[in-house]
C-alpha cells in the first residue's frame, strides 16, 4: 500500500533527505533503520528531494534506511479515554497505559474564522490578587508568564491551573526537566486534578524534534474538547524550548536566519499556536497560559518580543513576584467592568501610587530629604507589597477590593488618590 | 479575461511554491495550484527562466511535485462596488461571515466567495446622459449604499475619452447588470457594471490633482488633537512598545474619528482584540448619523495565524477599498494595525525566496515599500470638483520597543505627524500613552499654536525640573521651578490623559477642546503664590481631581459649570499679586 524509498541523499542534524516522488508537503513518513523506527514530517520539496524532519532525531540513521510515507500529515487521538494520561512529543504513551488510535484528528488544522468567535466574557478567578485585581484572566485568553530560569513559574503555572474553574486541563511540557514534569504529574494528581488532565511532555533528554509537535499535539486535543463544549485550560511551558527547537532546524535547513538566528517566521509560527486560543460561538473555550523564560531577562529577545505581539498580555514574574509594571491583561477591561463598580478605580489608582512610590524610592536611594508626601508613599508602597503582591496571598477579588480601599485610606487623604469624588464618597473607609 | 495555462510544481518550501510554466506569466499574477479538489490561490512574485516563484496564500500541506498549477493572467484584484461597507473581509477580500454560514467554525482552505453579494439589487439612478464624454471616475450614475450616495464610476481602468452610448433608465439591478455602454475614439463598444476590479498593488489615480492636506482631522482624542494633529489626507504612525496601548487608541479613533468612512485592517492582529470591533460595531451608535456604526465601516481581517502572504496582501487590500471610496468625494480613514506584521510577513517571503537580507534581515526593498504604501493616502480633486481623502494612521511595533529599528524609521521618513507610545508612561497608568516630549506633527491644531507652544514649553521644562530634582532632590529646587513642574503634572493628568472607557471622557470634541484648553492655559499662565513646596503639591492635587472631575461631566450639565466654577475660585486663591 505505502510507497517505500530507500533513497537517502543526506543526513545533517536532525533532517534527512531522501529522493522520492508524489509526495505530499507535510506528509508523515516513518523511518526504519537499524537502530529503530520514527515517524518523520516532509519540510520541503525540491524537485525529487524530500527533506523529512525526523522526531527521534538521525542518531543512528544508515543511509540505506527505509523510508515509508504514510499518506496523511501528523494525527492525534481524540477520545474521553486520554484524560489521566501522558503521552510524548509524538503522541506515544509515555506512562504505562495502552495507545490509543481512535478519531484520529490532524494537528495544526486551520484557523478559527473570527466571525465566528465571540467577545470572551467571563472571569478565570484565580484568587492572586495581582492577577484577579489588576491583570484578570478572561477565559480563552492567551498569556504567557514572562520569567527567568530560577524564578517559580512552574508552581504559579500549576496553582492558576488548579484554582481555576475549567473542565480540561492540558499540559504541553516542552524540555522540561525531568524534576518539573513529575512535579506537574503530582500536583495534578494530589489535587484530584488528573483525571481531568492530558499531559504531553518532552522532556528534556528527549529528541529535540519531538519538541516542535507538542504545542500542536496539545491544542488540536484541546480544540476537540472545546468544540464539546468543555473550558479547556492549556498550560505550555517552555515555549522558549519550542522556538529554540525551530531555531535548530532552521539553521539545519541553511534557511535564511533573521533575528539572533531564529527563523523569518518565528512570528508566524507562535501566532499560528497562541491563536488557538478561543471562544467559540454555541460551544466551548481553550485558554492559553504559556511560559516564556527570558534568555538573560531581556525581553527585547526575539521570542519574549515576538510573543507580546502575539498574546492579550503578559505575567512578568520576577524575584518572585507578579510585577505591576509589564504585567498587562489586554482583555481585563471586558469582565472587570462587571465586577465591581469600584474595580478599575482600585485598579489604576493603587498602580498610579506605586509608581510614584518607585520615584520616591529612587529619591530614598539617592539620600534626598523626604517630604510629607514621600513619607505617606513609603508607607503605602511598603504595604502594597506585603499584602498585595506577594504570591503567597491568596484571597478572593472582592476582599482585596476592600483591603486596596484600607490600605489606601490608612496611607492617604482621599484627594490625594486622584479618586473620582463620587467613588470616594461611595467606597472610601470611614474611620 | 484572458485564457489560463497550466504549469507544474517543481518545489514546496513553505507558503512558496516553485511551478515550471512555458506560455509567458506576469509578475504578481494570480494563479491556482490543484491538489485533489483543492484550489489554492497564490500569486507570482519571482521569475527565473521557466521557474516562478509563487506566495500561496494558503496553508501548503499537501501539495506534490508535478501538481498543476492554473495561471489566470490577472493580478491580485480587489472587487469594487456597492456593498462593500459594513463587511468584514480577510486580506483576499473574502467575506468571513459568509465563509462561516458555509463551512462553520474553521476557515476552509481552498474556500473562496465572491466579495460582493450577486443576487442583492441596488437602486440604480443614471446621472450621465448618452452622448457626455467621460473618463476613467466619472460617475455614470449612482446607488443608496447606507448613508452614503454610492457612485457607479466609470472603470479605472479605462483610459482616455470615452462617449456614453447608452444608459440604463433607474431600476433596481444586480452588481453584475451593466448599467452603461461606452465607445471609443475607434467606435468600439465597453459594456460597464457596477461592479470593477482593480489590481490591489497599484493606486487607483482618477482624479485631477492631489493637494496638500491642510484641514485638521478631528480623532476626540485631546493629546492628538490638539499637540500631535492628523490632518485629513495626512499620514501618521503610532509605535510603540507590545502593552503601551496601540490597539485601544486605535479602536477609539475608529469610533469616533470625524470622518465618513473607517476603514480598519487588522493584518497580523490578535483575533481577541478584533473580535471585539467585530462584535461591537454592529450595536454602537454613530455619533454623526445616529445610525449603526458598522454601516460607516469596513474590516480587512487577516489575523495573525491566518496566512503569512494573505497578510501580506491585506493592506494592499484595505487601501485600495479606501482609494475607490475617495473616488466618490468622501473622507476616508484607513487604520492599520500592524504594519510592522505585515513588515515582517515581507522579511518571511523575502527569506524563503533566499534574497539578500537587508537591516535586521528585512528585505532591501522594505523602504520603498512602506513608502510606496503611505504614499497611497491623501486629498485629491476630483473631475466633478468634489474633494475626497484616504488619511492612513499605521501603528508599529519595533522590536523591544526601539524606535531605531528600520520599520520605525523608514515610516517616520514618510508620515507628516507621528505619537510614540513609552512604556514609561503606560507603566505609570498614564493613558493614551503617547510620549509628548518626542512625538510631533507637521499638521495644524483644533487650538490656536501659541496656547500649544506654551503648554508645551511648560511640559518641557516641568520635565527639565523633574529631572533636577533627580539629582539635587526636592529640597535643592527653587519654589518657583517646582510650581512649574507641578504645573506640568497638572497638564498631563488632566488634559494629555484621558479615560477610554468613560463615556464622556473618552471622546472631547473639537469645541470642547478649544474652551478646556484655553481655561486650562489660563492656569499654566497663572503666577502663583506658595510658600512651601507641601502647600503647592497639595493644592495641585486638589486642582487635578475637581478639573477630573470637569473632564467626566458633560458639557452642558450642572456638574460642568459648578467645576469650572470651583477651579476658579481655586485659581483665584493661590494666584499672585504682580
Amino acid at each position: 500500500m505505502y510507497k517505500t524509498f530507500q533513497k537517502i541523499d543526506q543526513i545533517s542534524g536532525n533532517v534527512i533527505v531522501v529522493r522520492a516522488e508524489g509526495v505530499g508537503y507535510r506528509e508523515l513518513a516513518q523511518v526504519q533503520s537499524a537502530h529503530g523506527t520514527s515517524l518523520a514530517q516532509v519540510i520541503r520539496l525540491e524537485g525529487d528531494r524530500v527533506y523529512l524532519q525526523v522526531f527521534a532525531g538521525s542518531r543512528g540513521i544508515t543511509t540505506d534506511a527505509t523510508v515509508r510515507f504514510l499518506g496523511h500529515p501528523m494525527r492525534v487521538p481524540f477520545s474521553e479515554t486520554l484524560l489521566g494520561r501522558v503521552f510524548n512529543g509524538s503522541g506515544m504513551p509515555r506512562d504505562r497505559g495502552p495507545a490509543i488510535t481512535e478519531n484520529m484528528t490532524p494537528i495544526g488544522g486551520p484557523s478559527v474564522n473570527p466571525a465566528k468567535r465571540i467577545i470572551p466574557r467571563n472571569m478565570v478567578r484565580t484568587g492572586i490578587p495581582m492577577i484577579d485585581v489588576f491583570n484578570t484572566l478572561v477565559e480563552s485568553q492567551k498569556l504567557p508568564i514572562f520569567s527567568v530560569a530560577g524564578e517559580p513559574y512552574n508552581p504559579l503555572l500549576a496553582r492558576i491551573a488548579l484554582q481555576a474553574e475549567v473542565d480540561v486541563i492540558i499540559l504541553g511540557g516542552m524540555g522540561l526537566k525531568h524534576d518539573d514534569y513529575l512535579f506537574f504529574r503530582d500536583i495534578l494528581e494530589e489535587k484530584g486534578a488528573l483525571s481531568r488532565s492530558v499531559l504531553f511532555v518532552h522532556t528534556a533528554a528527549d529528541p529535540t524534534v519531538e519538541c516542535l509537535m507538542v504545542p500542536d499535539i496539545s491544542l488540536a486535543v484541546a480544540e476537540q474538547f472545546a468544540l464539546q463544549n468543555k473550558r479547556v485550560l492549556v498550560l505550555l511551558t517552555d515555549m522558549t524550548n519550542f522556538a529554540d527547537a525551530l531555531k535548530e532546524i532552521a539553521i539545519t535547513m541553511e534557511q535564511i536566519p533573521s533575528n539572533r538566528g531564529y527563523p523569518g517566521d518565528l512570528y508566524s509560527q507562535l501566532a499560528a499556536r497562541y491563536e488557538k486560543a478561543v471562544d467559540f460561538e454555541s460551544a466551548g473555550s481553550i485558554t492559553i497560559l504559556a511560559v516564556t523564560t527570558m534568555p538573560g531577562d531581556d525581553v527585547t529577545h526575539p521570542v519574549p518580543d515576538n510573543t507580546g505581539y502575539i498574546t492579550e498580555g503578559q505575567f512578568y514574574l520576577r524575584n518572585g513576584r507578579i510585577e505591576p509594571f509589564g504585567s498587562l491583561s489586554r482583555l481585563k477591561q471586558l469582565v472587570n467592568d462587571k465586577t465591581r463598580p469600584d474595580h478599575r478605580t482600585i485598579m489604576n489608582s493603587m498602580i498610579q501610587l506605586y509608581a510614584a512610590y518607585k520615584e520616591t524610592l529612587e529619591k530614598q536611594a539617592m539620600g534626598f530629604r523626604m517630604s510629607a508626601w514621600d513619607r505617606k508613599l513609603l508607607k503605602y508602597g511598603e504595604r502594597f507589597e506585603r499584602e498585595m503582591m506577594d504570591l503567597s496571598v491568596n484571597i478572593p477579588l472582592e476582599k482585596a477590593l476592600d483591603l486596596g480601599w484600607q490600605i489606601l485610606a490608612d496611607c492617604f487623604e482621599p484627594a490625594e488618590t486622584g479618586i473620582p469624588t463620587k467613588m470616594i464618597e461611595k467606597y472610601w473607609p470611614t474611620k | 479575461m484572458s485564457t489560463t495555462h497550466i504549469g507544474k510544481i517543481t518545489g514546496v518550501n513553505g507558503n512558496l511554491i516553485k511551478v515550471e510554466f512555458q506560455s509567458p506569466v506576469a509578475q504578481n499574477e494570480v494563479a491556482y495550484a490543484r491538489t485533489g479538489h483543492l484550489r489554492l490561490k497564490s500569486e507570482v512574485i519571482r521569475i527565473r527562466g521557466n521557474i516562478a516563484e509563487l506566495q500561496v496564500f494558503e496553508d501548503t500541506s499537501d501539495l506534490r511535485v508535478g501538481d498543476p498549477v492554473e495561471f489566470t493572467g490577472e493580478l491580485l484584484s480587489a472587487e469594487l462596488g456597492p456593498g462593500l461597507l459594513a463587511r468584514i473581509y480577510d486580506g483576499l477580500q473574502n467575506p468571513l461571515p459568509e465563509l462561516a454560514v458555509e463551512s462553520g467554525f474553521f476557515l476552509q482552505r481552498g474556500k473562496y466567495l465572491p466579495a460582493l453579494d450577486r443576487q442583492k439589487t441596488w437602486p440604480f439612478t443614471p446621472i450621465a446622459r448618452p452622448g457626455d464624454i467621460v473618463e476613467a471616475g466619472d460617475a455614470l450614475g449612482w446607488v443608496p449604499e447606507g448613508i452614503f450616495k454610492h457612485r457607479i464610476m466609470v472603470p479605472f481602468r479605462l483610459a482616455g475619452r470615452w462617449t456614453v452610448k447608452s444608459v440604463a433608465p433607474a431600476g433596481e439591478y444586480p452588481v453584475e447588470h451593466v448599467v452603461a455602454i461606452l465607445q471609443d475614439e475607434r467606435g468600439r463598444d465597453q459594456e460597464v457594471r457596477m461592479v470593477q476590479r482593480w489590481p490591489v498593488k497599484l493606486p487607483i489615480r482618477a482624479y485631477v490633482e492631489r493637494l496638500r492636506p491642510t484641514e485638521p482631522l478631528v480623532t476626540k482624542v485631546r493629546i492628538v488633537d490638539t499637540f500631535f494633529p492628523v490632518a485629513r489626507g495626512g499620514t501618521y504612525c503610532i509605535p510603540g512598545p507590545f502593552g503601551a496601548g496601540k490597539t485601544v487608541l486605535q479602536q477609539i479613533t475608529s469610533r469616533y474619528a470625524e470622518v465618513d468612512i473607517v476603514i480598519i485592517a487588522a493584518c497580523g492582529e490578535r483575533a481577541g482584540e478584533v473580535v471585539e470591533t467585530l462584535r461591537e460595531f454592529p450595536h454602537l451608535q454613530d455619533p454623526r448619523t445616529g445610525r449603526s456604526l458598522m454601516e460607516r465601516t469596513l474590516i480587512i481581517c487577516n489575523t495573525s495565524s491566518m496566512p503569512v502572504a494573505a497578510r501580506e496582501a491585506s493592506v494592499y487590500t484595505a487601501v485600495t477599498l479606501a482609494e475607490y471610496y475617495r473616488q466618490m468625494g468622501l473622507d476616508v480613514l484607513l487604520l492599520a494595525d500592524s504594519t510592522s506584521r505585515w513588515a515582517q510577513a515581507l522579511r518571511e517571503m523575502s527569506g524563503r525566496l533566499e534574497e539578500i537580507p537587508g537591516e535586521e534581515a528585512f528585505p532591501a526593498y522594505l523602504e520603498s515599500v512602506i513608502a510606496a504604501f503611505y504614499e497611497r493616502g491623501g486629498v485629491v480633486r476630483l473631475r466633478d470638483g468634489s474633494i475626497g481623502s484616504v488619511t492612513i494612521g499605521g501603528t508599529v511595533s519595533p522590536a523591544g520597543g526601539n524606535f531605531e529599528e528600520p520599520v520605525t524609521q523608514s515610516t517616520l521618513k514618510v508620515v507628516g505627524a507621528f505619537h510614540g507610545l513609552s512604556r514609561e508612561r503606560s507603566d505609570a497608568r498614564r493613558f493614551p500613552a503617547i510620549q509628548p516630549l518626542d512625538s510631533w506633527s507637521k499638521y495644524e491644531s483644533v487650538v490656536p499654536a501659541e496656547q500649544v507652544a506654551y503648554a508645551r514649553s511648560i511640559l518641557r521644562r516641568g520635565n527639565d525640573v523633574n529631572q533636577m530634582m533627580k539629582v539635587v532632590g526636592e529640597e535643592g529646587t527653587s519654589i518657583d521651578d517646582f510650581v512649574v513642574y507641578l504645573k506640568a503634572e497638572y497638564l498631563d493628568a488632566v488634559y494629555l490623559q484621558q479615560d477610554a472607557f468613560h463615556p464622556v471622557d473618552a471622546a472631547t470634541s473639537a469645541d470642547r477642546q478649544k474652551y478646556v484648553f484655553s481655561r486650562i492655559y489660563k492656569i499654566l499662565k497663572t503666577p502663583m503664590n506658595f510658600t512651601e513646596k507641601d502647600a503647592a503639591r497639595q493644592f495641585f492635587q486638589r486642582l487635578t481631581q475637581v478639573t477630573k472631575d470637569w473632564n467626566r461631566a458633560p458639557m452642558d450639565s450642572p456638574e460642568f459649570s459648578e467645576a469650572e466654577t470651583r477651579i476658579e475660585q481655586m485659581t483665584a486663591e493661590v494666584t499672585a499679586y504682580v
